[in-house]
């Protein structure tokens, strides 16, 4: 894995594009005494490599920052940019390849198509690309494995457990060179064992340069990530990051090569 | 307690000294809990006093070996035959500091709470890191027994860290209930409870 103080030092030195921007974004949802404010002036730049973890409140608007920065709605008011093409300026043509080519979303009730099997719907998203159906067939192939289900392949929607429908979600959230992955609660049906080799595939798809947006209720799932942010009420509140990780880092640290500098902490009995 | 049971167990295994002990006690535990070579030989000595080991010899170098007796197997046994008592869990810094923190005037509790989950969340990050390489390290062909005692010792640590955020976030909904509650009301129940 890389180390974080690199890819901040890297941030600093040289002005990378933010594979997702979100600037001021607002979503309100109704008019009047209904209007709900969903989402309330969210600035958000996630970068190249960099996992980004989003956690918060039940209604805070986690589903709804995600559903903006896929381009599945539109804001009401400033900007999404995914990979320097702002969304709401797309046509809606433009829109579904940026949306098929650019980002993998993992949605929170997994979204299959029933009558298609595991690898027909990891493959879709290729297919409606272009591809031929034998390659777009071997790279499902390639996800399923990569996600530890090779063996579902033909298996439909219904003859499949919830964690496994779930686990074929983020395979096909992970095909292609999509550069944005967008998953929200990717963990929530599967075991601890099993969330874990999920994170551990989200976490190496970063590590290899590809961004990625992760809504979870679980801190330990959050913690995989290089950053964590809080919405509370449509608005972010505090963050942890980069910046803060060194410091605790020493604690961990100590540990791996067994260094013999470690005399300080006395926990005497 | 630990570090006396974990030195036993480890002399279980065959006559050691001071010096290797404490690596092996680190290499156990992914050095989470760091020893020096001095708390190893006092805990040595006390454990000799104890009668639970004794002095096995010396290499050519000098060091001193150390050897389990009888007695200080059975102390192991019932060591690993006894659950570790958290009836009367340890003082918590962070419990009173925001019990403090909602009683003291003048003081943001909210603020201390979510400064803490910045730092403990961070920690966790941090602990994840190394768990990512000792799971990797135990999928390993060839992993030993130290690959998952360090993995097991860090899943502790990560679900400790799980817990206290898990808190933290609980505390900071029960306070935004409390400052939402009407404030003449309020008012009336501490009139009240003087009364
Ligand atoms: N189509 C809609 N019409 C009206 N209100 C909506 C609509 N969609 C979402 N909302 C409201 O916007 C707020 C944010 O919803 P959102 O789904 O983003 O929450 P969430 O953080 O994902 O919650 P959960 O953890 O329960 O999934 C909620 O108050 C919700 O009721
Ligand atoms: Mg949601």
């Amino acid at each position: 894995m890389s180390a974080p103080e690199t890819s901040a030092q890297q941030w600093k030195d040289t002005p990378i594009a933010p594979v997702l921007r979100l600037q001021a974004v607002s979503r309100v949802h109704g008019a009047g005494p209904a209007e709900v404010h969903a989402l309330s002036g969210v600035d958000l730049d996630v970068l190249p490599g960099e996992f980004v973890a989003v956690m918060g409140p039940s209604g805070s608007g986690k589903s709804t920052l995600l559903t903006l920065a896929g381009g599945l709605d539109a804001a009401s008011s400033g900007r999404v940019v995914v990979e320097g093409q702002e969304l709401g300026a797309l046509t809606t043509r433009a829109l579904a390849a940026v949306r098929r080519r650019s980002i993998g979303y993992v949605f929170q009730d997994f979204n299959l198509v029933p009558a298609l099997t595991a690898a027909e719907n990891i493959a879709l998203p290729r297919e409606l690309d272009g591809l031929s159906a034998r390659r777009a067939r071997t790279e499902a192939q390639a996800a399923l494995a990569e996600i530890g289900i090779a063996e579902l392949a033909d298996r439909f929607p219904d003859e499949m457990s919830g964690g496994q429908q779930q686990r074929v979600a983020i395979a096909r959230a992970l095909i292609g060179e999509r550069r944005l992955v967008l998953a929200d609660e990717p963990t929530g049906a599967l075991d601890s064992s099993t969330g874990e080799a999920v994170l551990a595939v989200l976490r190496a798809r970063c590590d290899a340069g590809a961004a990625a947006v992760m809504v979870t209720h679980e801190s330990r799932h959050a913690a995989w990530a290089d950053r964590v942010v809080f919405l509370r009420d449509g608005r972010l509140v505090d963050e942890s990051g980069p910046a803060r990780v060194e410091a605790s880092l020493r604690v961990g640290l100590g540990n791996l090569g067994g260094s013999g500098g470690s005399d300080t902490a006395g926990d005497t009995e | 307690m630990s570090i006396r049971h974990g030195l036993l167990a480890l002399l279980d295994q065959g006559p050691r000294y001071g010096y290797q002990l404490r690596t092996e006690f680190e290499s156990r535990t992914g050095s989470a809990w760091p020893l020096n070579v001095g708390q190893v030989y006092t805990t040595l000595s006390r454990l000799e006093r104890d009668g639970l080991v004794e002095p096995s010899g010396e290499d050519d170098e000098g060091h001193v070996f150390y050897a389990v007796t009888e007695q200080g197997r059975q102390e192991l046994r019932s060591w690993f035959d006894t659950p570790v008592d958290r009836r009367s869990p340890p003082r918590d810094e962070l419990a009173i500091k925001l019990a403090m923190a909602v009683t003291v005037p003048g003081v943001d509790a909210t603020a201390v709470l979510q400064a803490q989950r910045g730092h403990t969340m961070t920690a966790l990050q941090a602990l994840t890191r190394l768990k990512a390489r000792a799971l990797a390290a135990v999928e390993r062909p060839g992993a030993a027994g130290p690959d998952l005692a360090w993995l097991l010792v860090l899943d502790q640590q990560v679900f400790q860290a799980e817990a206290e955020l898990n808190w933290l976030n609980n505390c900071e909904t029960r306070l935004i209930r409390h400052a939402a509650r009407p404030a003449r009301e309020t008012a009336v129940r501490e009139g009240e409870r003087e009364r």
